[in-house]
């Protein structure tokens, strides 16, 4: 899936990075906890995030994230969007709030990526 | 040419918006010389976690970094208040952060134990109200 079908999909606002939506997004994570995100994300991931400070940028670089969406409408200020754009990873804002958003995803055919114990 | 790069950060009291920053440059520095991303990678984490402990809890510090073609060596050095309980502090989940470093998106107590996730090698060296010396390792093969 690419950021482009990300946005359709989310009916989402690209707040910037226009140039990149054509990158490709393999698995998602949504988390409002970075210190998870940098525990567990896998490659080439989309970040769903509530959260909204330049440490979910920060966070986003190491982990070589491709996109961040922020749920609720949330919107970066121009520090961020700053960050963001010196290190090509585009932002988009979605009217939906986590679960829904994740959850439309996950019904287009996105996964989460990671291994999980199971417990029977 | 030497084949060892040292490279040193200030890390600043209590600034939330550029921690992070010494991890992302040498995040950039490895790539471009050529580093496999996964070593990149393990090293940016490692550091950035470093890096934002230094934030929250040692009101800032220095980050020494050596990279040679064998391994990568960080040594985050603060003058904060020392580790109490090292071994509990390495545990998932435990975490002395106030409330508002939580509200920021830290503090779930990941911090240490995602630093010696991504290392290959970690130390700590700890003193009650001296500070806190962390040295990593990511080997390069």
């Amino acid at each position: 899936m690419t950021i482009l079908e990300i946005k359709e999909i989310l009916g989402a606002r690209v707040l910037s990075g226009e140039e990149w939506l054509d990158k490709e997004v393999h698995t998602a994570c949504g988390s409002d906890m970075m210190s998870d995100v940098l525990a567990f994300v896998k490659d080439q991931a989309v970040l769903l995030t509530g959260l909204c400070n330049p440490q979910v940028i920060r966070t986003a670089e190491m982990m070589d994230i491709v996109c961040i969406v922020f749920v609720r409408n949330k919107k970066p200020d121009e520090e961020m969007i700053r960050l963001a754009n010196e290190r090509e990873i585009p932002l988009l804002a979605t009217g939906h709030r986590m679960f829904s958003a994740c959850g439309i995803l996950y019904e287009k055919g996105l996964r989460g990526g990671t291994d999980y114990e199971r417990y029977d | 040419m030497s084949d060892t790069i040292k490279l040193q950060y200030t890390v600043s009291t209590d600034d939330f918006t550029r921690a992070g920053e010494a991890s992302g440059d040498v995040k950039r520095k490895l790539k471009k010389m050529g580093s496999a991303p996964e070593v990149v990678r393990k090293v940016a984490i490692a550091m950035y976690e470093g890096e934002i402990n230094m934030v929250i809890h040692a009101n800032g510090g220095t980050i020494d970094v050596e990279i040679t073609p064998e391994e990568i060596l960080m040594v985050l050095q603060d003058s904060g208040p020392g580790i109490a309980d090292v071994e509990k502090a390495m545990q998932a989940g435990y975490s002395t952060a106030p409330d508002r470093v939580r509200a920021l998106g830290f503090g779930a107590g990941m911090g240490l134990p995602n630093m010696k996730q991504y290392s290959d090698e970690m130390e700590i060296e700890t003193t009650i109200g001296v500070g806190t010396k962390v040295t990593m390792k990511v080997f390069q093969t």
